[in-house]
């Protein structure tokens, strides 16, 4: 350990340099693809430095679209994925943590059934039940609409498990304290479980936004009007949509912009999330 | 400020744990109540019952004149510490001290006044805008009766609130709790396990076993006249020596006739013992000193009878010139002595 600090560093640093570029380096194919002219890529070659028609071809995507190909312009998409993304997560944020303080704090029939029936449902993804679940949305007549998009997704096991998991371990001696101070149930949550939540629901937060974002066969299924495609199914048709091939410099743009909102849920939230765990540590 | 009033009350835990049994105590306005006995024996069940944090299985509890069995805890008009202090970690030590005042609706200037006045009174005044998890354990204390005094409630309810402390800081603290309910004059009842927390602090104690109450009394009467062996056994340190009195008749000690006839144990705390006879009606036991274990300003011996497996402590100050296995005389006062049934575990006299 001593005398082999040198080498363990370098190797180390070798190894924590490679990890990075394996993650990096799809990333950066991508940005880069996006700042170069078509005729790049018809010699079936990915260029790996920047090329001259980045401002180009962003204005394309985020103005005209592509119509042929029948995709909008990417501004709506990116707003519909992130209504849709923020819908999702704000739902199952508020369903999941409402549930777990029910399940802990309360004493109701049948508590632990419950329980489990919630935790049960963790094992139905979307894409087992999605044949039932196009079904009951298409007889609501939610089939184009961002209620349709998003309501089907909302329910969640994994954040109900994981703030239970949270409230039991909270003091019991703090809900006490509060009803000695008297503060009923729902004051008792806004006021004192909410906040020692924050770190959680950051957390939370951008794990569920992506997974809202990134949703695919959803939209693809319950969407047939341009007004509500979101932008993951932007790409898709951009690779698929047309008779020529696909416009990769066009596709990269769209993909780097895609990726753009996650990138900012994520700084925000990070700010939130280690802030939180520096201050609830008692 | 109140009397509380608990009448028979009973606990039953689901589960049937029958942590309270038969409870009555009369609790007077602006008295400190301590109640003390071993572990499990239901102390805190009892006073989260006062506090209504647990339902009450059977009979009445009092609050002033009102009758509180099914009033929530907000509404008993009491304040309660807890023993692991229970701050809200989130928010600074000011609204800790205000959270329930503000749920009360009082008017934001009276809840400055009585926190910044409470506050002073505890010397956190410095502390006002820190979050709890920037004090020491010490100061997280005065911050959890800072809380309870904030509210003015008619009675303060503690649940073993020092057992978190160093035992400097533990006494410490002991004694300005104890000044702080003598100024304000608030009804409190402590819980503990710490006998001489228990002996220091109260007017009255309560020595609970099993859910039962054993003896209530000043701490004067519970120690000077123990009710029940287990309180003689619990209450005093080192505890009371028992010896059969069919043991001192063996021996040929002559017994008072004063005993009452069903007396078969007596009891002798180890520092009414002597090495040298009283000048009064006296009672002597003969045995072998086994261990002499100083403890600074007194020393504690440990002497074996002879036939009998239990052997006797006695206290003495200073550290005596003696030799362990060593016969030894002790003499007792016969007023000090303190005689017991056996069965029925109760004090004869
Ligand atoms: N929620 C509960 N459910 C069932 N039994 C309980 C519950 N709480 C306490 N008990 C039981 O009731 C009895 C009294 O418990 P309690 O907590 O009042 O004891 P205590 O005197 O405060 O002890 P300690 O000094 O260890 O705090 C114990 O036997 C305990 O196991
Ligand atoms: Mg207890």
């Amino acid at each position: 350990m001593v005398e082999n600090n040198r080498w363990g560093n370098l190797f180390a640093h070798l190894v924590l340099i490679l990890g990075v570029a394996i993650v990096v380096f799809p990333v950066y194919v991508a940005v880069i693809a996006s700042t170069h002219p078509s005729g790049t890529f018809l010699r079936g070659v990915m260029p790996l430095l920047p090329g001259p028609n980045a401002l180009e071809n962003y204005r394309t995507v985020i103005f005209e679209g592509r119509s042929r190909a029948g995709t909008p312009p990417i501004g709506g998409m990116l707003w519909n994925s992130f209504v849709m993304a923020m819908a999702i997560t704000i739902g199952k944020l508020s369903i999941s943590i409402l549930s777990a303080f029910a399940i802990v704090y309360f004493r109701f029939p049948f508590r632990i059934f419950f329980f489990w029936v919630i935790f049960l449902t963790l094992m139905l993804p979307v894409e087992v039940r999605i044949v039932p679940t196009f079904e009951v949305v298409a007889n609501l007549g939610m089939l184009n609409s961002f209620a349709g998009l998003s309501i089907p997704l909302i329910a969640s096991a994994t954040a109900t498990f994981l703030f239970r998991q949270f409230f039991m371990t909270v003091p019991e001696e703090l809900m006490e304290a509060a009803r000695v101070d008297g503060a009923g149930p729902m004051k008792f949550f806004k006021d004192i479980l909410l906040p020692l939540s924050i770190t959680n629901i950051a957390a939370l937060f951008v794990i569920m936004f992506i997974y809202g974002w990134n949703q695919y066969l959803w939209p693809l299924l319950i969407t047939t009007e341009q007004e509500y495609y979101t932008i993951v199914m932007g790409i898709q048709r951009m690779v698929t949509g047309g008779d020529s091939e696909p416009l990769w410099h066009l596709v990269m743009a769209t993909v780097t912009l895609a990726a753009l909102p996650p990138i900012l849920v994520i700084l925000f939230m990070q700010r939130l999330f280690v802030k939180g765990l520096t201050e609830t540590e008692k | 400020m109140a009397s509380i009033h608990l009448d028979n009350l009973h606990k039953v835990y689901a589960g049937g744990v029958q942590a309270v049994t038969g409870v009555s105590l009369d609790i007077k306005d602006g008295e400190m109540i301590v109640l003390v006995g071993p572990s499990g024996c239901g102390k805190s069940t009892l006073l989260r019952m006062v506090a209504g944090l647990e339902t009450i299985t059977s009979g009445t509890l009092k609050i002033g004149d009102r009758v509180v069995n099914n009033l929530e805890p907000a509404e008993r008009d009491i304040a309660m510490v807890f023993q692991n202090y229970a701050l809200y970690p989130h928010m600074t030590v000011f609204n800790n001290l205000a959270y329930g005042l503000k749920n009360r609706k009082f008017p934001s200037n009276e809840i400055t006044r009585r926190v910044t006045e409470a506050a002073k009174m505890l010397e956190i005044d410095a502390f006002l805008d820190r979050k709890p998890r920037q004090l020491s354990g010490g100061q997280r204390q005065r911050v959890a009766m800072g809380r309870a005094l904030v509210r003015e409630p008619a009675a303060f309810l503690f649940d073993e609130p020092l057992s978190n402390l160093d035992a400097k800081l533990r006494v410490q603290m002991r004694v300005e709790i104890k000044q702080l309910q003598r100024r304000l004059g608030t009804t409190s009842l402590y819980v503990t396990h710490d006998q001489l927390e228990a002996l220091t602090l109260a007017d009255r104690l309560v020595v609970l076993n099993g859910g039962v109450i054993e003896q209530v009394g000043t701490p004067m009467e519970v120690y000077n006249k123990p009710a029940s062996l287990f309180v003689a056994g619990f209450i005093g340190s080192p505890a009371m020596n028992m010896i059969p009195v069919e043991y001192l008749q063996a021996q040929g000690a002559t017994l008072p006739e004063i005993l009452p006839d069903e007396t078969d144990l007596v009891g002798i705390r180890p520092d009414e013992l002597s090495l040298n006879p009283p000048s009064d009606a006296s009672l002597s036991v003969k045995g072998t000193l086994m261990l002499l274990e100083p403890a600074g300003a007194e020393s504690h011996l440990y002497i074996h009878l002879e036939g009998s497996d239990q052997p006797i402590v006695m206290r003495v100050s200073g550290v005596p010139q003696m030799q362990e296995g060593q016969a030894i005389q002790m003499y007792t006062s016969v007023a000090a002595l303190h005689p017991f049934n056996k069965a029925s575990g109760r004090r004869t006299g």
